[in-house]
């Protein structure tokens, strides 16, 4: 028998990093950034706030602060993000560097700088295992309501979550509210489409880059510290985050770049991710299988949009290109 | 505007000009290409900032750094392509960059707008999203935009060179009806007879520098075309008898379709002959690229024949020949599409490397001959009068007339027998036009077949021998050049058949 009300929440929480990813990538495509360092981003959010809370948990003598255990490896983590957002756009924006070949490096930058301040912080703890447990710090991530438990399979399906699952529910609706209702949504998406009409029509292109990209990959790091400090209970271990960042940017184009289809298109990646563990499967191979399936699903969307040509579900007009006012 | 200079490079785009605009008044600012008409106008409205001299506006010494502050002094500007959004609607594009107080309000925003439309006569639907709509009512939520804002000078950057003579006239008549509520209309343009329809007063440039304005009532054609080119030219256009006219192309129930399914051409029949220039009207997106192509053997066809005819009087049927095939049977075409570079010509590449595009294959050896293209290519900037500082320049540095004539010169170099020919002038000033008009006709008494699509109906007229007409991609008619009547073809490009019954 299928276990649904196991399977959901195992599901939500697989597909949380990812809806941080998706909401972070699209508010950087909709500006016309095609940002693939964003799994690169998402690892350096991760290990910073692992940085950050490492060290309080060093310095702190005594019980953690409950403030202070969830602020500073949040705020460390946004940190962490803000300047690979920073990177990104001086070199893409300013620069006029290619996106791909800036986002590749920087993902490939991203994963290596996770992996070796992991793997200094696992040298500094000297353990046996090669992964450093926060634990202390994780139990307030991923505190729930206590009524959640109460409330039997209500309360598991729909309480049963740290806040950064509620907070990634909100940014992706607040994000999908202004991008498509407020003034400022119209102007960035004007910026993504067509540059040089938003200029035109007295838009500052570049800083709506520059707030899209370093917003978008403040959100996306906060995926990388949902992982370890909520998912992986304060444990990490280097490459453990795997390609979920890729995911994420799958999911972007999976979700025709709206961030409110992305809360349930995140659930159903996630679902598809952990499915091989709820299925009666023989061997590794079936499992691996198992694991392509958010990656067809997203082939199967592509093929399906393009075949129906609705304008409004293509990418961003600009999407990828540099813009210079005055090349003609 | 006093003393405004402009430098791009090495190049002097505006020299000291001085140019007085009045309130209330249509002006036209008439130049060749590169003249620096849309780069003295680009400073007007924030685009570009000029090097030198001032801006007085009402008498104040103004700074346009943007296009936001050009908005605040009240000047709008339509540019020749389009800034619009294409899966915006027309209400998100027009409120687009303001910043109104309070929420983001589009019903208001709409209601407002249909009010400036009723005010003016405009015809559109505030809720229409662009890529449905058709090129003129681009244009109009363009200058509904400007008019949003408030504006009291509005700068139209070549506005008819995408419109049907009909579309042209309700346009004329909204910019009258601007004219007479108080605002100032300047029209960039190169065509002269919408200067003596449209203007109060007409200033003309040349190579950068303003060489003099005149009351539009009190000059005429010739007189403005000596001031622009700076020497007596000849505006009418030859049309030589055709020479032996002899059926070269027989097109019978040609239908093709789009990619997506849509009907491009339905049903067309007519020849082509060589010695003569058959013209090809009709609105823009009409089936006249389908049309060439498939010619060329660039488009799949659904249905009917095509018929090369050669100067024995065999047919050859071009269907399922490839364009390679097609190309050494002496079809040669020279399609100037509205990415001037998108389609015969490579941007990044110099002008010999081009030349050489259609001979490489000619070579013998494994090493490509390059003396021979470059001959071609000084041959072609010789005789077309292309400015470029060297052979060795990319063609995309070029500006797009000079790109024009490098396409064209290099098509006609092949030695055709039909020669294929779509807006080869568009965008280019009256002296380069002739050039081009000149060596049709060339081509013309060789006896080469010359298919020419034009956007001009006026030059159509003066040039072809016969002009089809296409509606909606159905033949609308073919009429005879030196008979025709403008209005009939007007008419024809937007009905089939022209239609008695008046709407």
């Amino acid at each position: 028998m299928f276990d649904l009300v196991a399977f959901i929440p195992r599901a939500v929480m697989q597909g949380m990093p990812l809806l941080f990813g998706c909401t972070g990538e699209t508010i950087s495509e909709k500006a016309g950034s095609l940002n693939l360092g964003i799994p690169g981003v998402m690892y350096v959010g991760g290990i910073c706030g692992v940085i950050g809370s490492f060290l309080y948990e060093q310095a702190c003598e005594g019980p953690l602060n409950p403030f202070l255990a969830i602020f500073i490896p949040m705020a460390s983590c946004l940190m962490g993000s803000l300047l690979m957002g920073l990177l990104f756009s001086v070199l893409t924006v300013t620069l006029r560097a290619n996106q791909n070949v800036v986002g590749l490096a920087m993902t490939t930058f991203g994963v290596g700088f996770g992996n070796f301040f992991g793997g200094s912080l696992i040298k500094l703890t000297g353990g046996a295992v090669p992964s450093i447990a926060l634990s202390e710090t994780s139990r307030f991530f991923s505190k729930h309501l206590a009524i959640a438990d109460s409330l039997g399979w209500f309360g598991k399906i729909f309480l049963s979550y740290g806040f950064l699952t509620y907070l990634a529910i909100a940014i992706a609706i607040i994000t999908a509210y202004v991008l498509k209702k407020t003034r400022t949504g119209l102007q960035l998406r004007a910026v993504g489409e067509n540059p040089a009409t938003a200029d035109a029509a007295g838009i500052n292109v570049n800083k709506y880059k520059y707030c899209a990209i370093c917003i978008g990959c403040m959100i996306a790091g906060l995926g990388g510290l949902f992982y370890v400090m909520d998912y992986a209970s304060g444990v990490w271990s280097n490459d453990a985050f795997g390609d979920r960042g890729w995911l994420a940017i799958a999911l972007v184009i999976f979700t025709l770049w709206k961030p409110n289809f992305a809360i349930f298109g995140a659930i159903i990646f996630g679902g598809l991710y952990i499915l091989h563990l709820f299925l009666p499967s023989g061997n590794m191979a079936v499992k691996e299988l198992y694991k392509m399936l958010p990656y067809i699903v997203t082939i199967i969307v592509l093929i399906f949009t393009s075949v129906r040509k609705r304008r409004e579900d293509q990418p961003p007009e600009s999407l990828g290109l540099p813009y210079f006012r005055e090349d003609r | 505007m006093r003393d405004i200079t402009k430098v791009f490079g090495t190049v002097k785009a505006n020299n000291k000009v001085n140019l007085d605009i009045y309130r209330g008044e249509i002006l036209s600012l008439l130049g060749e290409n590169g003249s620096g008409k849309t780069t003295l106008m680009n400073m007007l409205s924030g685009i570009y900032y000029p090097d030198g001299g001032e801006v007085y506006i009402n008498g104040e010494l103004a700074a346009i750094h943007s296009p936001k502050e050009a908005f605040g002094y009240g000047i709008g500007m339509i540019h020749q392509h389009f800034k619009l959004v294409d899966v915006f609607t027309a209400t998100e594009n027009i409120i687009l960059g303001l910043k109104e107080e309070g929420k983001l309000d589009l019903k208001k925003a709409a209601e407002k707008i249909r009010q400036i439309c009723d005010t003016y006569g405009f015809d559109i639907d505030p809720d229409q999203k662009i890529y449905n709509m058709s090129v003129s009512q681009k244009q109009t939520v363009e200058i509904v935009k400007v008019l949003y804002r408030g504006a009291d000078i509005l700068i139209l950057d070549e506005p008819t060179a995408v419109l049907t003579p009909q579309e042209t006239e309700k346009l004329f008549a909204v910019l009258r009806n601007m004219k007479a509520a108080g605002k100032t209309v300047v029209i960039i343009t190169h065509k002269l007879h919408e200067v003596m329809a449209i203007s109060d007063r007409v200033a003309v440039l040349r190579k950068g520098e303003f060489v003099g304005e005149m009351i539009t009532a009190e000059t005429n054609e010739q007189e403005m075309t000596n001031m622009m080119v700076g020497r007596v030219v000849s505006l009418n256009i030859d049309r030589p008898e055709p020479v032996d006219p002899k059926p070269r192309i027989k097109i019978e129930n040609l239908t093709v379709k789009s990619q997506d399914g849509i009907l491009k051409l339905d049903d067309v029949s007519f020849t082509a002959n060589s010695g003569e220039i058959l013209g090809i009207a009709g609105i823009s997106g009409c089936g006249q690229k389908e049309l060439l192509e498939a010619i060329a053997g660039l488009q799949p066809v659904e249905n009917g024949t095509i018929k090369y005819i050669d100067n024995d009087g065999e047919a050859d049927e071009l269907i399922g020949k490839d364009p390679l095939q097609i190309a050494a049977m002496g079809v040669a075409l020279s399609f100037v599409p509205e990415d001037r570079l998108g389609m015969g010509l490579v941007g990044n590449m110099d002008l010999t490397d081009n030349m050489m595009l259609r001979s490489f294959r000619k070579g013998k050896s494994v090493f490509t001959d390059r003396k021979t293209p470059k001959a071609l290519a000084e041959r072609v900037v010789d005789e077309l009068e292309v400015s470029t500082s060297s052979l060795s320049t990319p063609v995309r540095k070029l500006s797009g007339g000079n790109v024009q004539k490098v396409l064209v010169g290099r098509e006609i170099a092949s030695a055709p027998t039909v020669l294929l020919s779509a807006y080869a002038v568009r965008g280019l000033d009256i002296n380069s036009s002739y050039t081009i008009y000149d060596l049709l006709n060339q081509q013309k008494k060789k006896g080469v077949a010359v298919v020419y699509v034009g956007e001009d109906l006026d030059v159509l007229m003066e040039l072809s021998d016969r002009i089809l007409v296409l509606c909606g991609g159905k033949v609308s008619g073919i009429v005879d050049g030196r008979t025709a009547d403008k209005n009939q073809i007007g008419l024809m490009m937007t009905k089939l058949g022209g239609g008695a019954d008046n709407e």
